[in-house]
């Protein structure tokens, strides 16, 4: 349960980071709270590990009324924290606060959970639901993904090697949208057997005006429930509307394990689906106009 | 190859070439002899191995001694020393019986140093979603949690 040798390198700039990742068998270590423990388990042995903690560049955080740009190296205590973030985007202390442990969130990082992909992580979940824009750095510049193109399957990441996720940039919805992110594990912390993360805005007749909906831990990765999205455009929230959209959860891939059937994993997601839409659609007020 | 580095610990620094792969807990442990931090399933699930680094908790199986260079860690052995009262905390442990083992006790304790160093007046909900992450298997968890309500009472009081 010791970590295999390995050179150890902490950069201050970004620079000199990709020129370090250029080494062979060379591996990104930014909060540790995923890797250390493969590393212990001796699923992995890199030559090199390259610790990003020190490149204040990966730390800025930009939050605005109509977007946030979080640097990958944020750590997701900070996220939690963050009253800024919560006044425009009150669904990420909502999602965060159930991420493993207190002491885990202390160190993991935003960056490090977005390319770790785990199929139940709530943050690549939350990404997913805002339709967010991963910046990616390599010696070559720098490019951008959508979320939808960057989330490939489990542990799969659609980054090249030597490329660095710098920032996750995502647009934040109107004030006065509706929120909710929901999931269930066998204990506080662990892993969940599914997630529902909402979006929702509605008009002034109280109808849904914008939803997204996201589900997390099903499959391989979060997908977003797009049919239901535009199915219920202007339906009036209730419990006819919750249950169309849980009709949904039928389709969608789903792996079952020891803990629980794949058909088990479809049922709490559909039960999670009908309470989030439920709070989130309580907690929208009235808007005259949705953008 | 070896890496040398400077942490203060309990506000002593030590400085010691080590191996990049050696956890901060074994750094701790092995190399300045402090035993008080206890190491369970080395994979960040037990929590019994939680101290603070720069007054934040994190598993120190989950970290290694490199990446604490230059940092300020606490551990249960900071708390009190000989001869000196127990820390409120650890009295408090004592007067409710919130350990049997006691492996998971330093743990346990520095988590709840952390929430207590946020709000000295934490409802019992704050105190269990604290120790979520610190498992222990003797006690049930309830006269752990009377004793972090002991001591945000005493140092409530304390203060005033």
């Amino acid at each position: 349960m010791k970590a295999p040798p390995f050179d150890y390198h902490r950069p201050a700039s970004l620079r000199d980071a990709l020129l370090l990742l250029k080494q062979p068998d060379a591996r990104i270590l930014a909060g540790g709270q995923s890797l250390v423990p493969m590393l212990n388990f001796r699923l992995l042995a890199p030559q090199h590990l390259v610790d990003l903690s020190q490149i204040d560049q990966l730390q800025t955080c930009v939050i605005t009324s109509e977007k946030i740009r979080i640097g990958a190296m944020k750590s997701q205590r900070e996220l939690e924290n963050s009253a800024e973030l919560a006044r425009v985007a009150p669904i990420f202390p909502e999602a965060i606060r159930q991420i493993g442990h207190r002491q885990t969130r202390n160190r993991g990082t935003i960056g490090g959970s977005l390319c770790h992909l785990d199929p139940s992580a709530e943050l690549p979940t939350l990404a997913l639901l805002h339709d967010a824009i991963f910046e990616i750095a390599s010696t070559e510049g720098v490019r951008h993904a959508s979320a939808q193109d960057f989330i490939l399957g489990a542990m799969n990441p659609a980054l090249e090697e030597g490329e660095i996720l710098t920032h996750v940039e995502m647009p934040v919805w109107r004030p006065g949208h509706g929120f909710a992110f929901l999931e269930h594990a066998r204990r506080a912390g662990d892993f969940a057997l599914a997630s529902a993360g909402i979006l929702v805005a509605v008009d002034s007749d109280g109808r849904i005006a914008r939803l997204a909906i996201c589900i997390g831990g099903l499959g391989d990765r979060p997908i977003r429930l797009a049919a239901a999205e535009s199915e219920l455009i202007g339906a009036m929230p209730g419990k006819d509307m919750f249950d169309r959209a849980a009709a949904h959860i039928a389709a969608l891939p789903a792996e079952g394990s020891i803990h629980a059937s794949a058909a088990y994993k479809r049922r709490i997601a559909e039960t999670l689906l009908k309470r989030a839409l439920e709070t989130a659609c309580a907690r929208a007020a009235h808007m005259v106009s949705v953008a | 190859m070896m890496k040398q580095i400077s942490i203060n610990v309990n506000g002593v620094t030590h400085t010691r070439s080590v191996e990049p792969r050696v956890s901060l807990g074994d750094f701790l442990r092995h190399e300045i002899g402090l035993t008080g931090t206890h190491f369970g399933c080395e994979h960040g699930v037990c929590g019994a191995c939680t101290i603070l680094v720069n007054g934040v908790s994190m598993r120190s199986c989950l970290m290694f001694a490199v990446q604490a260079d230059g940092c300020k860690v606490e551990t249960v052995e900071g708390l009190s020393h000989a001869g000196a009262p127990l820390h409120p905390l650890q009295q408090a442990f004592r007067d409710q019986h919130a350990l049997q083992c006691g492996f998971c006790t330093p743990g346990m304790l520095m988590t709840l140093i952390e929430l207590l160093s946020e709000t000295n007046n934490p409802t019992e909900e704050e105190v269990r979603d604290a120790i979520s992450g610190n498992i222990c298997r003797c006690t049930g968890y309830q006269p752990i949690v009377e004793a972090a309500m002991q001591a945000a009472k005493a140092m409530r009081e304390e203060k005033v």
